[in-house]
């Protein structure tokens, strides 16, 4: 039974449902490890939810795995995406323009249709932010695309302890023509942020103090904490800003208080490539089509991801979804290196350079044994139009299969395949036909 | 002295205008005919001269090599050069808030040639534009067809009045205070077609003296009732699609469908109208009305029989617009074929905006609007290195 078993699972779509009681492994397709050189007709062997081994063909596979055969595809880290609004990340209100204790933990629904994006896009760890619309919107989530009906159950913890950053943004989003408690302008929004941030420095200072004394802490403030975090380097900041000043603005906060923020969307970074490289920070960056629609983004350009490589500045990839559609992720990449990246770059900011951005390098981003069992089978060369994504994998268990019609039904849309009721859309007034 | 100087510089522009060029592709797609592997190009006077394998080119003629040559890409409905690129309220000019429905605007009053996103789809190889009046309204205003390249109004129009830019859906009811329900809009519509109706029978009196005064928007409503302009009613969902198919119906009207979302669930219905297709953007946001859209409608429609034209279509955030080729593209990997795809950015649209006689393949006697690639058109990788309106060079280089 066994034998019988085992050819039967040489058939391409034959995988368990449940992986984790043998070994997987999937042979003849070109591996892309991303942390060394691709390798032809190599093997990949997964088990309990980790890699076991990445080799070449004809290293060893356990003799009770599953053997499954992807000759002529293509197989790669599950994609990592470091900036989403996926599952309804509200953050703060309109009480206050910061809000370091306002959690999108609190807010997102893990079981939304939007998630199903993501799965059919080849992504298996997202950051999920909330919005732009405040000089700190809130605490965002690192989440695994891992099945689950509550929050808890696609948290990924980081190698911080912690389960997500700091979402802090500039330019135009945050502020308000009306005098009141948001900004007016870019000098405020600075002041404002200064002055929570010294705040901060100043309850740090007594928490230190009072060592391990106890009654000499200070009382909990749960705006301080996360900031407090921050202060440590242990909660990334993670900075949309567009305009070149702007961005300017936040390397010279992050400087101030001795934080290392991501800049996300960068829209004029190849203006500052080498003063983001000077300051040895990393840039999580947008592929937008045309220039166009948003003032402070009119610099927008499909070269920044060649002039932060070439500044010698780390760069990833992200949807923003709903900007940008978490199913034409990959597409990023292929645009980009059409403008002047390198694939093998622009393959990484798929990954590995996201997975940096959020303390998680150690455990995704990578083809490498011990690294979490995230994967996906692509039909071809990751940069062409015509290549599909037709599995993608989280932590050994195949989450969606192309050639599963309800599955396939998430890539292309239908009726009644995305839904108001079960999901959460980003929709911006006036966009639709 | 002055006067040799004078002709010499006439010369000089005739020449340039009437440059007489030869592109030769290693793979030509006249659109019209199967795909010309070492394909010539002749142009003269902004015309097709003559197309076909390994002609030889005559003396004089300026050469340019390309990997891959199609005709120039015509985007059957796009907002560029009305709503602009910097989104802020002066410089968006598809929809005036004032009414509901307004047929007496006109697209020529509003277009600018110069316009940034223009030149952004230009140098993509979109060479011939379906613009004006947007979504979001009753009637929002008129639409016109452009050729993309710099210039006055005057110069670059091909069609000052091309359709009636109407929506029936839930954006309309959130641009007004009324129509606040969809019945209403209907009602609202059908008031207007109806008062319409009866002004056309004033105007034709044969006693001039019982015509009454005359009314720019009646007079363009009179127009869409006699079939001179085609309804571009913007539709999404099921239901609003069969209101304009029934609105259509009761007035006569010339039906294009544009937008389309669920037009996969009533080709029965749409084939029966007689109704005319313009698909939205393959990676339009599928919010709102279009929550039901699917990546597959180019390949259902097609495969039913219906001709599809793929649009860019209006963007209110970002990206301002998108790039019909990058859309065909996407279509294509959803089940169109290649030639499907290709047609549904050229001929296609062509046919729809009544200006295939000139536009929309690469035929003898046709405008001579080219885009020249470095490769496969739809590949991400491919750069457009070349593109030409009416015999002119508007784009030469890869970057």
């Amino acid at each position: 039974m066994r034998k019988q078993l085992f050819l039967a699972c040489l058939i391409w779509f034959c995988a368990p449902a449940s992986a984790q009681e043998k070994p997987v492994a999937i042979k003849g397709a070109t591996i892309y490890p991303i942390a060394g050189a691709p390798i032809a007709n190599g093997i990949l062997v997964v088990y309990k939810g980790k890699i076991l081994s990445v080799g070449v063909a004809g290293s060893a596979i356990p003799a009770d795995a599953t053997v499954l055969d992807a000759t002529g595809k293509v197989l790669m880290p599950g994609l990592v995406d470091s900036h989403s609004h996926l599952g309804g990340p509200e953050g703060g209100d309109a009480s206050a323009a910061l809000h370091p204790d306002a959690r999108a933990m609190d807010a997102v629904n893990p079981t939304s249709d939007g998630f199903k994006k993501a799965l059919a896009g080849g992504i298996t760890s997202i950051n999920v932010m909330p919005g732009s619309g405040h000089l700190m919107s809130g605490q965002t989530i690192y989440i695994k695309m891992r099945e689950g009906h509550v929050i808890e159950d696609l948290l990924i913890t980081n190698e911080k302890g912690l389960y997500g950053g700091l979402k802090m943004a500039n330019g135009t989003n945050p502020m308000r023509a009306a005098a009141g408690v948001f900004p007016g302008t870019r000098a405020k929004s600075a002041a404002m942020v200064r002055e929570l941030f010294t705040k901060a420095v100043e309850y740090k200072a007594k928490i230190d103090k009072a060592g391990k004394d106890v009654s000499k802490l200070p009382e909990r403030d749960l705006r301080m904490e996360p900031l407090v975090e921050v202060l440590q380097g242990k909660r990334v900041v993670h900075f949309h800003t567009h305009k070149a000043n702007d961005v300017l603005t936040a390397i010279r906060l992050g400087k101030e208080f001795g934080f290392k923020p991501v800049l996300h969307h960068v829209s004029e970074g190849w203006k500052v490539a080498n003063e983001i490289a000077a300051a040895g920070l990393a840039s999580s960056i947008i592929t937008i089509d045309v220039p166009g629609g948003k003032l402070e983004a009119m610099g927008v350009s499909l070269t920044t991801g060649a002039a932060l490589e070439k500044a010698g500045a780390a760069v990833g990839f992200h949807t923003d979804d709903g900007i940008t559609d978490s199913r034409l992720f990959i597409r990023s990449a292929a645009l980009m290196v059409r403008e002047g990246m390198s694939r093998e770059k622009a393959l990484e900011a798929l990954t590995m350079a996201n997975a940096k951005m959020m303390d998680i390098s150690t455990m995704v981003g990578s083809l490498e044994k011990g690294k979490d069992a995230d994967f996906i089978i692509l039909s071809g060369d990751p940069f062409s139009i015509y290549t599909k994504v037709e599995q993608t994998w989280v932590e050994g268990i195949k989450r969606w299969d192309i050639s599963n019609p309800k599955d396939k039904a998430f890539l292309t849309g239908g009726y009644d395949v995305y839904s108001p009721i079960r999901g959460e859309f980003h929709h911006h007034e006036g966009d639709e036909h | 002295m002055k006067k040799i100087i004078t002709a010499v510089i006439v010369t000089q522009f005739a020449f340039a205008a009437t440059a007489q060029i030869a592109i030769k592709a290693d793979l030509l797609y006249t659109v019209s005919g199967s795909p010309i592997r070492e394909g010539v190009v002749l142009v003269k006077n902004g015309k097709i001269e003559n197309v076909g394998a390994s002609l030889s080119i005559p003396a004089g003629y300026r050469i340019i090599e390309t990997k891959v040559c199609t005709p120039g890409l015509v985007d059957a409905r796009s907002l560029v050069g009305i709503s602009g690129s910097l989104n802020i309220p002066t410089d968006q000019d598809q929809l005036d808030k004032t009414s509901p429905i307004q047929p007496d605007l006109r697209a020529i009053d509003a277009y600018n040639p110069y316009e940034m996103l223009v030149k952004v789809i230009r140098d993509y190889g979109v060479t011939t534009i379906h613009t004006g009046h947007g979504v979001g309204a009753l009637v929002s205003g008129q639409t016109m067809i452009a050729k993309t390249n710099t210039g006055t109004v005057e110069q670059v129009t091909i069609k000052p009045l091309s359709m009636l830019a109407m929506t029936i859906g839930s954006s309309v009811s959130g641009n007004f205070s009324s129509p606040g329900t969809k019945a209403k809009q209907i009602a609202m519509i059908r008031t207007e077609l109806l008062k319409a109706q009866q002004y056309q029978k004033k105007q034709a009196d044969k006693d001039s003296t019982k015509r009454g005064p005359k009314d720019l928007k009646m007079d363009v409503l009179s127009m869409l009732l006699s079939g001179d302009i085609k309804a571009l009613i913007t539709v999404n969902s099921s239901t609003d699609i069969m209101s304009a198919i029934r609105l259509a119906k009761e007035f006569n009207l010339r039906l294009v469908i544009n937008g389309g979302a669920e037009a996969y669930r009533l080709i029965p219905e749409i084939k029966a109208a007689k109704a005319e297709i313009i698909l939205h953007a393959t990676m339009a946001r599928n919010g709102g009305d279009m929550v039901n859209m699917t990546r597959e409608s180019a390949a259902i429609l097609t495969a039913a029989g219906i001709p599809v034209s793929i649009e860019s279509g209006y963007e209110a955030y970002v990206p301002k617009t998108r790039v019909i080729s990058f859309e065909a593209g996407q279509a294509m990997v959803h089940g169109l074929s290649f030639d499907d795809a290709l047609k549904s950015i050229t001929l296609h649209p062509a046919r729809l905006l009544g200006i295939d006689g000139r536009a929309g393949s690469i035929d003898i006697g046709k405008d001579a609007d080219l885009v020249l690639y470095n490769g496969d058109p739809f590949e991400y990788l491919t750069k457009v290195c070349g593109v030409m309106i009416d015999g002119v060079m508007v784009k030469e280089g890869c970057d």
